[in-house]
């Protein structure tokens, strides 16, 4: 792997960055690359076929797939199998409980992480880092650890009807449902954060205060600008975590209609459940979502996620 | 607010009681650290919220359910304490039990020592800023995104024994593979989808922590005559402890809270018993055997304390240094 060459044009290039890399693209093909190369894309192939598959599928009758198998060449291609999928599973009601549920779930855990994480890391708030603790180790925790107490707990608590119809109870509202996620979820991106934060010169802070910034502004209007990038990416894990989860939602909704989209794929199955390219096609109009914010946020994404590595 | 500084500099002038350097800069921080009552309102409601949400629905609970777990509750009738009874059972009297031990430890095991290398050796290659970089990221970052409910449909397209795209490339559409079915390999399939998307977001962390290193530490250690091996083990693999800590604990949550997978597939049995799915099907079930379930949640949480322990020492630890 020492190539006396390499090790020679980077230590000259060195000064100019861009330089360097456009070098080495153009460096004569060597042996091992070439090997990664192929590695690499074999590996990738590897990687999209179970994706492939199903969208493949989906745009087959199942009675043409199940007589030639995944593999055979398509005599009919049609979205037949979208437009019911999202007939039949009722799926733009389930969305749009999911946005209902995830976006304000996102925001409020970003919120709040954000927030204890400047106090924890910027401000050296006493105890602060008992709160980290406390906190990431609560994320920690299985949640089935926590399913019985929680359920009695939300059939017990009442809430006004105007947050919660028709049982006026935690149970089976979306404040339920988000209110947990931002439970569970606060503790990872406090730890995130935290660790971006360290990065951030405590100078900026110290000169806040001197100019008379009380905490919030500090937070506001110092820390908040400079954290973008993890709150970006952060935004784009969160949103698929809480987007796909359904246990929660399983257990604390009664409400057939107020379910998530995930748990309208399982009503697919039941109802649909030998026609597996209808599944293939309402699995993969339920992955969407996340796979357009993943698109969307993607530059942000890569960017964004440093973590507080050492930066020179 | 205030445009006026509140704490003008005279107030901390350091007293005499405490000459030597070291205590004056203490004394410094302390009045940067000081709250007027506006910040402390600020930080009593935002700090407060979140701290009540994560005190009430997981600490709170969690402490109630190792309460209930020295119960023989089922929800309706009074609640009788039984001491250790359920505990005694579970380990010596059901039997889906010491499996769905074997299975989340083989989980763990096989995502800890199998696939997150794999990603961390896949983010090494791509961080070499080759042509398609952005192809292969986005290949083996894609099946992240997906909810484990649909990994679990996927499963059952790819490994079905009659209709499955498995035994149709290996030719074995006569003689077929039960994948899921037979107890003795369907972990390993599923663990197989799992590891599928374990890799990529591993390989995304660590792709992002490698950007992040300080170019000119590699070309030190290159020009003081190290090969590419030694550099990665011993310059650039140590800078990466955050992204090292972050990985752990994502690792650990997805091997111990595995669950919806394999509820989509056959509801966690024969041969994919887990945790997770004991505890929901004794207390979420029509048994609703709630100081059962608990008392298998609790066992639940032994372990992955174990792994908070881990957690709690590299968080100590980075802050002394």
């Amino acid at each position: 792997m020492s190539e006396p060459v390499r090790v020679a044009d980077r230590a000259t290039d060195s000064r100019a960055e861009g330089a360097d890399r456009r070098v080495r693209g153009k460096r004569p093909v060597s042996p091992l690359r070439v090997v990664i190369r192929i590695f690499l894309w074999v590996v990738a192939l590897g990687w999209l076929v179970p994706l492939l598959l199903p969208l493949y599928a989906s745009l087959r009758p199942y009675a043409e797939t199940a007589a030639e198998g995944y593999f055979s060449l398509p005599k009919t291609l049609n979205f037949d199998y979208y437009v019911q999928a999202w007939r039949g599973g009722n799926l733009p009601t389930h969305f749009l409980n999911t946005l209902l549920v995830a976006v304000p779930a996102v925001l409020f855990t970003l919120f709040f992480a954000s927030f204890v994480a400047f106090l924890i890391s910027r401000r050296r708030l006493p105890g602060g880092k008992l709160l980290l603790i406390l906190f990431t180790a609560g994320n920690l925790l299985p949640q089935q650890v926590v399913l019985t107490p929680v359920y009695l707990m939300y059939t017990k608590l009442p809430l006004p009807w105007w947050m919660s119809w028709p049982s006026e109870l935690v149970y089976d509202s979306y404040w339920g449902i988000i209110a947990i996620h931002v439970a569970f979820q606060t503790g990872f991106c406090v730890f995130v954060l935290s660790n971006y934060m360290d990065t951030i010169p405590r100078e900026l802070i110290e000169a806040a205060t001197v100019d008379g910034a009380g905490v919030w502004r500090q937070y506001w209007q110092v820390i908040l600008p400079l954290v973008r990038p993890a709150l970006g990416a952060l935004g784009t894990l969160e949103f698929a975590w809480i987007y796909n989860d359904f246990l929660w939602a399983v257990v604390l909704m009664s409400t057939g209609d107020k379910l998530p989209v995930t748990s309208a794929l399982n009503n697919l199955r039941s109802v649909y459940f030998t026609d597996y390219n209808l599944l293939a096609a309402g699995s993969i109009l339920v992955a969407l979502p996340t796979l357009i914010v993943f698109f969307v946020l993607q530059r942000q994404f890569v960017s964004g996620l440093t973590l507080g590595a050492n930066k020179g | 607010m205030n445009p006026i500084p509140t704490a003008p500099p005279v107030d901390s002038r350091p007293v005499p009681d405490g000459p030597g350097t070291p205590s004056r800069r203490r004394r410094r921080r302390r009045r940067v650290g000081r709250f007027t009552p506006r910040d402390i309102a600020v930080i009593g409601l935002l700090l407060g919220i979140p701290l009540l949400l994560d005190l009430a629905l997981i600490w709170g609970p969690a402490l109630a359910s190792i309460g209930l777990s020295f119960t023989s509750w089922n929800g309706i009738t009074d609640i009788e304490p039984v001491g250790l009874d359920n505990y005694v059972n579970i380990v010596s009297n059901y039997p889906p039990f010491w499996p769905a031990v074997r299975n989340n430890l083989l989980w763990l095991a096989f995502l800890g020592l199998v696939a997150t290398p794999f990603g961390l050796f896949l983010a090494v290659l791509l961080d070499r800023e080759m042509r398609f970089t952005r192809f292969y990221q986005t290949a083996f970052y894609l099946p992240v995104v997906l909810s484990l409910a649909v990994v679990g449909f996927i499963a059952q397209l790819i490994f079905s024994r009659d209709y499955g795209a498995a035994n149709a490339i290996l030719g074995r559409t006569d003689n077929p593979i039960d994948w899921l079915g037979d107890p003795s390999i369907n972990l390993w399939s599923v663990l197989l989808l799992v590891g599928w998307r374990h890799v990529g977001y591993v390989m995304l962390l660590y792709l992002a922590g490698l950007k992040a290193v300080d170019p000119t530490l590699k070309e030190a250690a290159a020009i003081d005559g190290a090969g590419e091996g030694q550099t990665f083990f011993r310059v650039v693999f140590p800078t990466l402890r955050p992204v090292n800590v972050i990985v752990l604990v994502i690792t650990v949550i997805e091997g111990l809270r595995a669950f919806d997978i394999v509820y989509a597939i056959n509801r966690g049995r024969n041969g994919l018993e887990l945790l997770s799915v004991l505890v929901t099907d004794n207390i979420v079930g029509e048994a609703s055997r709630i100081g059962y379930g608990s008392a298998i949640a609790v066992i639940l949480l032994l372990i992955s304390t174990g792994f908070i322990a881990v957690y709690l020492v590299q968080v100590f630890r980075r802050d002394e240094a």
